[in-house]
């Protein structure tokens, strides 16, 4: 009796571990055939016309010519959101650590940038369409630069915020102690230890910035061309794999795939970078 | 407003300096701080204030329960679009939620360290990877698998049972979406459980494991019911992203109208509706009204389970 006790919560461990076993095999499976799928499909279709050139009559047709003009455009976008996004997250999240620290107003703060981390990019989409009608805006490089970095802005300060929350607060109460202003505090101290966590956020952000569609479908429109000024609209990398696959010619989706390649090439490289930059710019932090 | 200066410092000009850069800087920082609270409002104003116009014409009771979409008649009923974006995303969930949960377990119980140093970049990478990206392997992968194997499968063997029954010939459907959708919301679930597991102390593991229980009634019995609240707000949050995604689902989901019986049938969610017709919304009248409002009844059932799943984490987390 008892060795058959003993016996059955033996099997269920067994099961319950092979269950888990399984999932966590789905996971990186999942992940291997998506990387796996993008590459077998997309690699045939990849030639170096299609990133040096943009499009040209008839591209959509399967005439001749590349996605520059979205390589450009989605480099642009995402550049100038990620640029407004850590001009305000910077000093948001040192004032969050510095100033705030766990007071009440730091809490709003921070429950917000959740519910802001959590609305879907199309709402940001439409909601920036509302506003470049208020505006009387036409679609552009700008509008879809301006939405950006409100999608970008939360995802970043939580990454530094995380970061700084990880730090060891007895630097900061040494330097106050000695005298120094929280300002001082801030710049001189928790900025430099937070380095790795800044280059992280920048690229997390970057990275989001640059596959995002829903929002720039509204805002920043899509262009042949590869915008002249902040006032023109701009083309995406997305939206240019979204409406390649939309056409009914197969020489097209096939470059849809190899947009999509880039694409995936881009965001992969962003994410293994930041690894290696984070490591890299540890060495300027106080462990 | 100038703060006192104490008396036993020297007051040099310098100190004067630093004293004011200080406060101007707390009243800068302070000003920024209000832009993420604030936007929040803004957002939903802005998108409410042209939602209103609709809203002149119809009631929302009519908007929300019509099952009817002409924009050209001017009739414009949500439900096919809320019911697309219902199914979608429930289905999505439960597909996600035991493996995402038995993973976050087995990585936060059982795994050797290395296994789970190598989980955190693979979770990144499968975070980072564009939702359009998402799309195309569905296209590619997803609808084949669902039109092609479980369809005719679960047809053939289920078909009597509405809800796995086949009226169309095709894989763009609820059960494609819901999948692609499973795998998208998958590393976002797991993070978060796994976060949560981490905030149960060592010691309450090795008592358990002390007495003779094995590691899986430690996991049941133990860990499970002190993390269950938060793990089904992790839960509900994965489900606020699942409701919004749109690109990838958009593309495998069918976008018909209707009002979905089974999981092979075609669905039509919110963003998708929104992200298809942008282009001919000023054309039509209260069209734009009615799409804008769309994204403002999105953004309302996120909002609201956004922010109880986020004061229950935050709860825990912090």
């Amino acid at each position: 009796m008892k060795m058959n006790r003993f016996h059955r919560r033996h099997i269920t461990e067994s099961i319950a571990k092979g269950a888990m076993l399984l999932s966590f095999l789905i996971m990186a499976g999942s992940l291997g055939l998506i990387l796996w799928t993008v590459l077998y499909k997309g690699l045939p279709a990849l030639t170096w016309e299609m990133i040096s050139q943009t499009p040209k009559g008839g591209f959509y047709l399967g005439k001749e010519g590349g996605i520059l003009n979205a390589i450009i455009g989605s480099l642009y976008l995402a550049s100038g959101g990620t640029l407004i996004a850590l001009a305000l997250s910077l000093p948001m999240a040192l004032y969050l650590e510095t100033y705030l620290g766990k007071s009440s107003w730091g809490r709003w703060v921070r429950l917000s940038l959740d519910v802001l981390w959590g609305i879907p990019s199309i709402v940001y989409g439409a909601f920036g369409f509302t506003l470049m009608l208020a505006l009387g805006m036409r679609a552009s490089l700008l509008g879809g630069i301006i939405v950006l970095a409100l999608l970008e802005l939360p995802i970043m300060v939580r990454a530094m915020d995380e970061v700084i929350r990880r730090m060891p607060v007895d630097l900061e109460h040494a330097a106050l102690a000695l005298g120094s202003t929280k300002l001082e505090v801030a710049t001189r101290i928790v900025l430099r230890q937070m380095l790795p966590g800044i280059v992280t956020a920048v690229l997390l952000a970057f990275g989001r910035g640059i596959g995002d569609a829903a929002s720039v479908l509204f805002t920043a429109g899509y262009t042949d061309n590869i915008p002249g000024s902040l006032l023109r609209p701009a083309a995406s990398l997305p939206l240019a794999v979204f409406f390649q696959l939309g056409t009914p010619f197969p020489e097209v989706q096939a470059r849809a795939y190899a947009s999509a390649l880039i694409l995936t090439i881009i965001v992969l490289a962003i994410s293994l970078g930041s690894r290696w930059l984070a490591a890299k710019a540890g060495k300027f932090t106080l462990k | 407003m100038e703060k006192p200066i104490p008396l036993f410092s020297p007051i040099t000009p310098a100190a004067v300096s630093r004293r004011r850069a200080d406060s101007f800087a707390n009243r800068a920082f302070f000003m920024i701080t209000l832009i993420p609270v604030a936007l929040i409002f803004i957002i939903t104003i802005a998108l409410f204030l042209r939602f209103l116009p609709i809203l002149r014409e119809h009631s929302l009771w009519e908007l929300v329960s019509g099952v009817t979409w002409k924009p050209n008649k001017g009739e414009f009923g949500f439900l096919p679009f809320i019911a697309g974006t219902f199914w979608v995303t429930a289905l999505g969930v439960a597909l996600a939620v035991p493996p995402c949960i038995l993973t976050a377990l087995y990585l936060s119980e059982y795994a050797r360290a290395t296994t789970r140093t190598l989980m955190k970049p693979l979770l990144d990478l499968l975070a980072a990877i564009p939702s359009v990206v998402y799309g195309v392997w569905g296209m590619l992968a997803i609808v084949p698998l669902v039109g092609d194997v479980l369809r005719p499968i679960l047809n053939r063997y289920l078909g009597f049972i509405p809800l796995f029954a086949s009226n169309q010939p095709t894989g763009f459907s609820i059960l494609a979406g819901a999948i692609v959708l499973a795998v998208m919301i998958a590393p976002f679930i797991i993070a978060i459980t796994y976060e949560v597991l981490a905030t149960i102390p060592q010691g309450l593991r090795q008592a358990s494991l002390g007495i003779g229980a094995t590691q899986w009634q430690t996991i049941r019995y133990v860990v499970l019911p002190q993390v269950l609240p938060a793990i089904i707000a992790g839960i509900v949050l994965g489900a606020s992203r699942a409701l919004g995604e749109t690109l990838a689902v958009l593309m495998v989901v069918g976008n018909i109208p209707q009002m979905p019986n089974s999981i092979f049938d075609a669905g039509y969610p919110l963003p998708a509706l929104i992200a298809n017709n942008y282009g001919e919304m000023m054309s039509i009248p209260l069209y734009d009204a009615a799409l804008l409002g769309a994204a403002f009844i999105l953004l309302v059932i996120i909002l609201f389970f956004n922010i109880l799943s986020t004061i229950v984490l935050q709860r825990v987390l912090k």
